[in-house]
């Protein structure tokens, strides 16, 4: 089976795998989430009502409130923060929400992620390699 | 990232356990951002007496002890630290609780004020000082252009960067804090020249001459911008105080909008070729009536015609906006099944106070609240609320559920506390 590799760069370290959750919109979490669920609760969000607990969540970017790491960080205290991170470019708000939710994140990959992976494919983030493995979810 | 000798020492742990952990944080932060050194900056202004999750405080820290609360839920350090005192001048964002009427509006959970009252007092210990607003620009905190700081507060962020000049990446309450101890921010970002330079050229074929346009622009802007920096070109007339901070505002609410130039007015824009410099242009957006159309339905998704409440003051009002308010409620009185809120910091509302305007304000009907947010009171999720803000418009429905929300101008927003309606349109 042909699996696509992206390459890019370490976020915040550590390796995991998991099923992607896919959004083309910027993601926020404080006063934007459910830190109880996980899920996205702001109006006009593609993700609204879906939860990111769980998932490799594939995004363009952070945005929004500056509590954004403390809602980062709720979500890893409440066991609703996603298993890893695929950022197509960082800004403050994700580049410090990854390293207070402690989990694997990787950005600047040589594709954009929002395109090439979809939700449900399942997707290995090596972090410190910066190194994304993405198996197709109608190839498995 | 390559440190100095003295940021160094500071993570060898030479000068204590604070700063060591605080730059073990600022280096994992840098490092994520992609940064390659750190620059000095005094001037910090920090997320330290507001917890958002209250019962997730007192989950992981029971007993509410503020050494510990501050080490975990704002250093993320899993050690207790005792701090002694900030290194960088450093003032504070908002508590969100107002003491007088706490019981009667912000019934949500009584941690949160046991927790602002004793963050207050942690603070004044470690040296931050307790401005409670998140415009410290209007009341103890403005910067010089070219001043690096770290700050908090979305929409106070572009105000920093587009409106003074100064520098400061959107920070967290995680990294200022860190910032607070150390007196270091990653050089990143908003700290370097070259990204503050404009690459998304946005033309106006309107005039933008009221808060209510400034806001609505903002918010066009910020879901379409991305990460760019917007240059505003063939603006008219130059945006008060009100008006920037309802552009600032709504451009991070909508987006993450933290530096923009308007040509002839910021102090990086004296003209075009300044506001880009070298910088490659990424597109051209118009702004007409269409699109100022599309923001507005954005912002109003209310489907009952009935208002039960009114909420002014995001960002926490200008002592201009608290007086025309005061005028237009001459005379008047608050429907007796609407309330009016109406949110500013402490040194605000002491000028209300001293000028009548308190008086006329409340002799309607309506409070005018100091220290807290109109997002932290315990709505009912089928209230429905009007504002003037376009942050809160955005926020309401994913804070509160609160779905029914109007926004409109200032104006419609107490004519709907008069009436109980609202009437609001665009114009």
């Amino acid at each position: 089976m042909k699996k696509l590799v992206l390459k890019g760069r370490t976020v915040f370290g550590g390796s995991v795998d998991g099923e992607a959750l896919v959004t083309k919109q910027s993601w926020a979490t404080f006063m934007a989430a459910d830190i109880y669920t996980g899920e996205v609760t702001e109006h006009g969000h593609q993700l609204r009502g879906k939860s990111v607990a769980g998932k490799m969540l594939v995004f363009p970017t952070g945005k929004g409130s500056s509590g954004w790491s403390m809602g980062a960080q709720a979500l890893r205290f409440a066991g609703k923060a996603p298993l890893a991170l695929v950022i197509r470019e960082v800004n403050t708000q994700i580049a410090l929400g990854a390293v207070v939710m402690r989990v694997p994140a990787v950005c600047n990959l040589d594709e954009d992620p929002t395109e090439v992976i979809a939700t449900g494919d399942w997707v290995k983030v090596d972090a410190d390699k910066g190194i994304v493995e993405v198996t197709r979810k109608d190839q498995t | 990232m390559i440190l100095s000798s003295g940021e160094q020492r500071m993570l060898n742990g030479e000068e204590g356990l604070a700063k060591q952990k605080a730059m073990e944080l600022l280096v994992k932060y840098g490092t994520a951002l992609g940064a390659e050194r750190f620059v000095d900056t005094n001037n910090v202004h920090v997320l330290a007496g507001f917890f958002p999750y209250p019962d997730l405080v007192k989950q992981v820290v029971p007993g509410l002890d503020v050494d510990e609360v501050a080490s975990k839920f704002l250093l993320d350090t899993d050690e207790r630290i005792v701090l002694d005192r900030v290194k960088a001048f450093t003032t504070n964002h908002i508590f969100a609780v107002n003491k007088q009427y706490w019981k009667i509006l912000q019934h949500r959970s009584p941690i949160l004020a046991d927790l602002a009252e004793r963050m207050e007092t942690y603070c004044r210990r470690v040296g931050i000082n307790n401005l409670a607003t998140c415009t410290p620009y209007q009341v103890g905190n403005i910067l010089s252009k070219g001043e690096h700081c770290a700050w908090t507060e979305s929409s106070a962020i572009p105000f920093a960067n587009a409106v003074l000049g100064a520098r400061t990446n959107i920070e967290g309450s995680h990294s200022s804090f860190a910032s607070a101890i150390t007196g270091k921010t990653p050089l990143w970002g908003m700290h370097l020249e070259r990204n503050r330079l404009g690459d998304l050229i946005v033309e106006l074929d309107i005039d933008l001459d009221t808060v209510l346009e400034w806001g609505l622009i903002g918010y066009y802007i910020g879901g379409a911008a991305g990460l760019h920096i917007p240059v505003y070109v063939n603006v008219k007339s130059t945006p008060n105080l009100s008006m920037v901070m309802a552009l600032n505002a709504a451009g991070a609410s909508s987006g993450s909008i933290i530096m923009y130039h308007i040509v002839d007015v910021t102090p990086e824009a004296a003209t075009l070729q300044m506001a880009t410099g070298n910088r490659e242009i990424v597109g051209s957006i118009r702004y007409g009536k269409k699109e100022r159309e599309q923001a507005y339905l954005k912002l109003n998704h209310s489907k009952s015609s009935k208002v039960d409440i009114v909420v002014l003051g995001c960002p926490h009002y200008s002592i201009e906006q608290i007086t025309t308010v005061a005028r237009l409620l001459e005379g008047k009185k608050i429907h007796e099944n609407t309330s009016l809120y109406i949110t500013t910091c402490k040194q605000i509302k002491a000028l209300a106070d001293r000028n009548g305007y308190t008086e006329m304000i409340t002799r309607a009907g309506g409070l005018l609240l100091e220290d807290t947010c109109g997002l932290e009171f315990a709505h009912h999720q089928s209230s429905v609320i009007a504002t003037d803000s376009p942050k809160q418009a955005h926020y309401y429905p994913g804070v509160c559920g609160v779905e029914d929300v109007w926004y409109g101008a200032t104006e419609e927003c107490i004519d709907a506390a008069i009436t109980s309606k609202w009437r609001g349109e665009l114009k």
